[in-house]
């Protein structure tokens, strides 16, 4: 496959500060909430239900004086590299060449679960039943976001309906650049502990560019090459050791 | 060849004039019929007439009077019964003579109920379109997509497809999906194309114009 070069353009980005992260959750609720997720009769079956920002626990598995807790909250990691994009035989998931946002056309998708099974992180849910809205709950629902029908694979697509929204807003204002915190995907505006942060990795002004530098940065499973744009920051070794999925032994 | 088998021959000509008597009705459902079928028609609530409010008449109102933006940028589309009653204020003293008026007083201002429009440019939920964008950043005129409607005097007849619910003003009046004029159709071939004409083929990416 021809790598596609995108040299303009934006390219949107998250760095999830893991020592700031207690795994309260909210980011997840918002995240549900701002995009219309459907809730499920049974919503405890976690084989079928939809997080599109699910929150992972790890622990080093030591005994309890040396024990230690680290939360791992796991949007669609949005691959520079995406491994979902050329299995689709719908052409219902694309990077965007403009935002480099991996983007996904509920209405495109025929439900193969191909993406799904290409994805490394997860991140990629598919809709089993008809979406269903608890009574009244339907009142909250966005218009800014397309809800999903049954048999469609839906995934986190950094709040885009966001980014149109401030781009309508510069627009009116007369800009066509985007100021660094004009726009922010819902869970990054939710977090109590700010321990996500999100702005342009092209821009090197911006704050993601620069932490992105820090030798605490990771990326998960970086070794296949997916080039994730959410990074992750962790002072503690285990952590970034675990997120490589090393064998045991493998990592020196 | 033997007797016999000439004997129950058909002759060819029968069988050519069923074919083509088939062919031409097939044809006449397929595309006369059935398009009439396809489409209820319905028509708006209310008749307005665009050109007596717009800039050339004597109400003499601008465009954006009526289709504004807002300061985020958001177009505000067809305005809503407040927008009428800055002007249709009082029914004693009815701006015109017009029957239509009349209905707009009784049925719609005076219980300060919203005019249940029929909106002939409905897209799909899934279709992402910013007004400000094209208007005031492409500079593209609104008769560009919507036709001429400054100049109306009576709203088009709204004709809804009875299977999608949608527009015939979405798939365009010729069946065959051939337009003469831009504002003819409305579908994702027609925002491509145009964005392919004006050099913005990044704009055809799919997370553009979809949410």
């Amino acid at each position: 496959m021809k790598k596609e070069k995108y040299t303009k353009g934006n390219k949107y980005g998250m760095v999830i500060d893991l020592d700031k992260c207690i795994g309260c959750g909210i980011c997840t609720i918002a995240c549900a909430s701002e995009n219309n997720v459907s809730v499920l009769y049974d919503e405890s079956d976690k084989t079928r239900n939809i997080t599109w920002l699910q929150i992972y626990m790890v622990t080093n598995g030591k005994e309890f004086p040396e024990t230690e807790v680290v939360y791992i909250p796991r949007p669609c990691m949005q691959c520079d590299n995406p491994p979902c994009v050329p299995v689709c035989p719908a052409t219902a998931t694309r990077k965007d060449p403009n935002t480099r946002i991996v983007s996904q056309i509920y209405t495109r998708c025929i439900g193969c679960r191909y993406c799904m099974a290409a994805c490394p992180y997860h991140a990629r849910y598919f809709n089993w039943f008809d979406p269903l809205f608890p009574e009244g709950m339907d009142r909250y629902l966005s218009p800014e976001v397309s809800p999903r029908m049954r048999g469609v694979v839906e995934k986190c697509t950094f709040c885009h309906h966001r980014l149109m929204r401030a781009k309508a807003k510069a627009y009116a204002e007369g800009r066509r650049d985007l100021k660094e915190d004009e726009y922010i995907p819902a869970c990054v505006q939710a977090c109590p502990t700010k321990a996500i942060t999100f702005g342009d990795l092209n821009k090197p002004k911006h704050k993601v560019s620069k932490l992105i530098k820090s030798p605490y940065a990771f990326r998960l499973l970086e070794r296949l090459n997916t080039e994730p744009k959410v990074y992750y920051m962790s002072t503690k070794n285990w952590v970034r050791r675990m997120a490589d999925n090393y064998l045991e032994g493998e990592f020196k | 060849m033997d007797a016999d088998s000439k004997k129950f021959s058909r002759p060819k000509i029968d069988g050519w004039i069923f074919f083509l008597v088939g062919l031409i009705a097939a044809l006449i459902v397929g595309w006369i019929v059935f398009p009439l079928v396809l489409y209820s028609e319905k028509s708006q609530p209310l008749s307005f007439s665009h050109s007596s409010h717009g800039p050339e008449s004597d109400a003499g109102l601008e465009c954006e009077e009526c289709h504004f933006f807002y300061k985020d940028g958001t177009f505000s589309g067809i305005p809503g019964i407040r927008k009428c009653m800055d002007c249709h204020e009082d029914p004693e003293s009815p701006l015109s003579e017009d029957p239509e008026e009349v209905k707009l007083f009784t049925d719609y201002v005076g219980p300060e109920k919203e005019i249940p429009w029929l909106i002939y440019s409905r897209q799909p939920d899934c279709v992402y379109f910013p007004h400000i964008a094209h208007v005031k950043m492409a500079n593209i005129e609104c008769k560009v997509c919507h036709g001429d409607f400054a100049t109306r005097k009576t709203p088009p007849i709204y004709k809804v497809n009875r299977l999608t619910r949608y527009s015939i003003d979405i798939w365009g009046r010729n069946i065959a999906g051939y337009k003469k004029n831009t504002w003819d159709k409305m579908k994702m071939d027609d925002c491509a194309d145009c964005h392919k004409r004006k050099g913005k083929e990044n704009n055809n990416a799919c997370f553009v114009c979809h949410k």
